[in-house]
Formats: C-alpha cells, sequence, structure tokens
C-alpha cells in the first residue's frame, strides 16, 4: 500500500505553470529523494503532498489516518517569542517529558531540554525539528531541504542520522534536496523534477540519465564521488580521486558497490 | 463597594490588562503593532456613528474595529506590503472618525474622553461589559491557544499538522476587536495600541517560554493600570496617558533587567 500518491499533479500561480502533470507515489519504509535545481517545483510538489498547498489539477492520496511528521525548510523564530526546546516539541500536541527527552536522544539533542530555541546553532535547530517531527510516532517524515544552512560535515552527519532513524522506527522518509550529491549516496529512489518528472529510479539510474546531465551539467559527478569517499570514511587525500573519473559508468558502478 | 469610581476604575483597568496581556503578546510575535494602531483608531468612527444612531459605544466601536481587522488581516492574506498598507488605513481611519465625530452635535467636549479614555468615570454597565468582553478574549485564547502559538511559529507547520492558520488569525482578529472596544474607556482610542504592545514587550524580558511571558504580562498591565490610577489622583494627571506612562516605566525598567542579565 503506498502512503502518499500524487496522480497527474499540476499547480499554477497566477499564470506560471509550477508543476506539470507530476505523478508519483511513496512507498512504506523508502527513502525517496525529490531533487531538482531551484525553482524546479520540488518545495512545491512537497507541500502539494502534504495538502499544504491545493493542486490546480489532479489528485493526492494519502493512506487514511497517515501519521506524518514534517520538517520544514527553514523556521525562524522571532526573538520576541521565548520558547524554550522542550515546549516547541509539544507544540502543538502535547507529549509527556519522557517522551521528548526520548526523541531528543535519538537525535542526538539529549539534555537540551531548557535552552532556549534561539540559542541553538543551524544544526541543532534541525535535530530539534527532526525530534518534534519523530515525537508523532511518524509512518512518513517529510523533510524539505533539512541541512540547509548546514557545513559539509554538520550535512552528512544529518543524512546518517536520518538513515538511522530510517533504519529504527522503519518509516518512509520523503527528502527534497538540490545538494543532489550528499543526498542521493543516502537515497533509495530519487525522483528527479524540473517542473515535470525528468527520470527517476535507483540513485546511479538518475545519476545516469541524460535527463539528469541535461539539468545537472557533469560537474557533479566529481561532487558525488567526493561524497562517496566522505561517507566511507576515506581518508581526505582521497578527495581529488574523484573528479579522475572520467566514465559515469564508473561511478554507477561505484555507488552500487556501496550500496 | 462598585459605588466607590475608584473601585470601578481599578477593576477596568485590571480587566482589560487580563485581555490585552495574552493578545499582546500575539500582536508582539506576529508583529502586528500597527495592525492593532489601525483597528484601534477606527474605533473613533465607530464612536462617531454610535452618537449618531443612538447605539452603545461599545457595539458601535466593536462593529466597526471588526470590520477595520477584517480588511486589514484580508489584505495582509492577499500579500500587501502592509507597512504602507496600515500607516494609510490606520491615519485615515482616525481622521475620518474624527470628522464623523465632529458633524454629531454636543460631542465636540467629549471628544478627549475617547482619544484618551475615561476611566474614572467607569459606570457598573461598563464594567459589565469590559469583564464580559476581557472574560471572552481570554476564553477564545485559552481554547486557541496551542494552534495559535504554532501557527504564530509557522503557517507550514501548523497546516502539516492538520491546523488551519486562516482560522488561528481570524480568531487573533475577533479577540483584537473586542480588546479595541473594552479599551476605549479605560485608555482611549490613542493609546490601546500601547496597552497591547507594552506590557507584552515588558514581559518578554522575565519569560522563558510562551506562556510565562502571557502572565508576566497580564500582571504588568493590571500594575500599570493600579500604579497610573495611583499616579493620577496623586499628581492629577490625565488617567489613560498615566497608565501608559507607568507602562513605559516599567517597560525601561523590564529592558535594564534583561540587558544585565544576558550580561551577568
Amino acid at each position: 500500500m503506498t502512503l502518499i500518491a500524487a496522480k497527474d499533479v499540476s499547480v499554477r500561480f497566477g499564470g506560471a505553470t509550477v508543476l506539470d502533470n507530476v505523478s508519483m507515489t511513496v512507498h512504506p519504509g523508502e527513502i525517496l529523494t525529490i531533487v531538482g535545481p531551484n525553482g524546479s517545483g520540488k518545495s512545491t510538489l512537497l507541500r502539494a503532498l502534504l495538502g499544504i498547498l491545493p493542486t490546480s489539477s489532479g489528485t493526492v492520496t494519502q493512506k487514511p489516518g497517515l501519521r506524518i511528521g514534517y520538517v520544514p525548510q527553514k523556521l525562524h523564530i522571532d526573538g520576541s517569542l521565548p520558547m524554550t526546546v522542550r515546549r516547541f516539541l509539544s507544540l502543538p500536541t502535547r507529549h509527556s517529558a519522557s517522551d521528548a527527552s526520548a526523541a531528543l536522544a535519538r537525535t542526538g539533542m539529549a539534555g537540551t531540554e531548557a535552552k532556549q530555541m534561539t540559542d541553538l546553532s543551524g544544526g541543532q535547530f534541525q535535530r530539534v525539528l527532526l525530534a518534534r517531527a519523530l515525537l508523532t510516532k511518524p509512518e512518513i517524515l517529510v523533510l524539505d531541504e533539512p541541512t540547509q544552512g548546514l557545513d559539509q560535515p554538520g550535512e552528512a552527519g544529518f543524512y546518517r542520522l536520518i538513515e538511522e532513524v530510517r533504519h529504527d522506527l522503519g518509516c518512509a522518509i520523503l527528502m527534497v534536496s538540490h545538494d543532489l550529491h550528499v543526498v542521493m549516496a543516502a537515497s533509495d529512489r530519487v525522483i528527479c523534477l524540473n517542473g515535470h518528472v525528468c527520470c527517476e529510479g535507483a540513485p546511479h539510474v538518475v545519476s545516469n540519465a541524460p535527463e539528469y546531465r541535461a539539468l545537472f551539467g557533469l560537474g557533479t559527478r566529481g561532487a558525488l564521488a567526493l561524497y562517496q569517499h566522505v561517507h566511507d570514511h576515506d581518508h581526505s587525500h582521497d578527495h581529488g580521486h574523484g573528479h579522475d573519473h572520467a566514465h559515469p559508468h564508473h561511478l554507477a558502478e561505484d555507488h552500487a558497490h556501496d550500496a | 463597594m462598585l459605588d466607590d469610581f475608584l473601585i470601578r476604575a481599578a477593576l477596568a483597568g485590571v480587566g482589560l490588562a487580563l485581555a490585552a496581556g495574552p493578545l499582546g503578546c500575539f500582536v508582539v510575535w506576529r508583529r502586528m503593532a500597527y495592525f492593532g494602531d489601525a483597528t484601534a483608531h477606527a474605533a473613533i468612527l465607530g464612536v462617531a456613528l454610535a452618537l449618531a444612531f443612538s447605539l452603545s459605544i461599545f457595539a458601535g466601536t466593536l462593529g466597526v474595529a471588526l470590520l477595520m481587522a477584517l480588511t486589514v488581516s484580508t489584505l495582509a492574506g492577499r500579500g500587501w506590503a502592509m507597512d504602507t498598507t496600515l500607516g494609510v488605513l490606520a491615519h485615515s481611519a482616525l481622521a475620518f472618525g474624527l470628522i464623523a465625530i465632529s458633524f454629531v452635535h454636543g460631542v465636540r467636549v467629549d471628544l478627549e474622553a475617547y482619544l484618551f479614555g475615561d476611566i474614572l468615570a467607569v459606570s457598573r454597565s461598563d464594567l459589565v461589559f469590559i469583564w464580559t468582553g476581557a472574560t471572552l478574549v481570554l476564553a477564545l485564547l485559552a481554547w486557541r491557544w496551542s494552534a495559535l502559538l504554532t501557527a504564530t511559529l509557522s503557517e507550514d507547520l501548523a497546516q502539516a499538522s492538520g491546523l488551519n492558520p486562516a482560522r488561528e488569525r481570524l480568531v487573533l482578529t475577533l479577540a483584537l476587536a473586542v480588546v479595541v472596544a473594552v479599551a476605549i474607556k479605560v485608555v482611549g482610542a490613542l493609546l490601546i495600541a500601547a496597552m497591547l504592545i507594552i506590557p507584552a514587550a515588558a514581559a518578554r524580558s522575565f519569560a522563558r517560554t510562551p506562556e510565562a511571558m502571557a502572565l508576566f504580562a497580564i500582571l504588568i498591565g493590571a500594575a500599570s493600570a493600579l500604579g497610573g490610577l495611583f499616579a493620577s489622583l496623586h499628581f492629577d494627571t490625565p488617567a489613560g496617558p498615566s497608565i501608559i506612562a507607568v507602562a513605559a516605566v516599567i517597560f525601561a525598567a523590564a529592558v535594564s533587567f534583561g540587558a544585565l542579565r544576558q550580561r551577568a
């Protein structure tokens, strides 16, 4: 049974068509990543799937009673609003102190209940957002560019955490990203979006698809290889190595091997 | 006990603080200060209409304030540049209100009472209105508290949690109109926004959670009302402005306290 399905979804703002006949499904337990350049409608699709945004045509169906944990793209908390981590976790639904501290521990933020949200660093903030999403015991976690503003080790760490969460909770994960090189290795399936679905499939299939290449060029291959090395905890002097891969096939094999 | 005009005045001030404290917090958190101003200034037009058609002042101000609040909130929902729009609305509402009131015979003398409040002349029936209105606002905010807070943090987050941010906006709009109607007798149209913003802003220095801030805002508002009344009697100063002046002094002290604590 699919968790969320979009069928021929189009979204238009004024005269502009942001999404054009997009069809996709999210299956239980999978990590599905939507990649695409800026302005390709990734966030719009996510908001349509969540029911935040009405579609101009087409339908979005969610499994009845689907529990969704949502981590928004960015959340600005105004300095005039005092908010402890503990209080934030209970918005809008109350959760017990033990559940809250377990969720914080799960995301590496144990013992931060009394901290003010505005005192957290970008990475800590994202982890608290994730902890809040986990408290709903989600069947699917939805993350909109969750690592925006994090440095590269922070990014890699966050995606590792996501993989752990999926492993522990068995929930599906739906992510949006424009920094595909980091996300690729952590995904089961990738949808490449540019107003419409350009291509989709396993990460190595998408990274070799001509549509994907046309959108992202060839320069990202190096970045992908770079990430793979970081991910494998290889030595840093291997980084340059990635740029030497002339053949995309080579990379795809690398990746398949890795997975 | 209610025969004493001073007791009635004190009760009126405390009643207003009860509603203005928590609502003022939302006004501060959501940066709606000008929104409050526009709604409050429109109340003068409501006074003029009420006098012209022999309605109660409460009904007139409530109606016009509600209309103004709905207009502003609709415009905000459509993504207008609010700074300028609100500036235009706030001051033209006041100007039209003042003109309208000049047409109503024999009120000219009383104008000051509507602009700056006349808390020492609060009657028993005024008290009933003030406390009914304040209790309604307080109950409304308490009922929607979690949803309001979530929508204030992020409308997306609220919607993903199955809440409707537009409905929560409407709750605040309604509450604001009621508070304006309640407050016009106490501090007057020109100073209503101050009664919303200053206690809440002062409370920020002491609070670590939204609930604590709302509670402190009530206490500071009530203390300002009582302190202002006392000052008004003692120094023979106008009551409405005295209340706001005391609130401003508390605010200054609170901000200094906050700055000191941050350095420590």
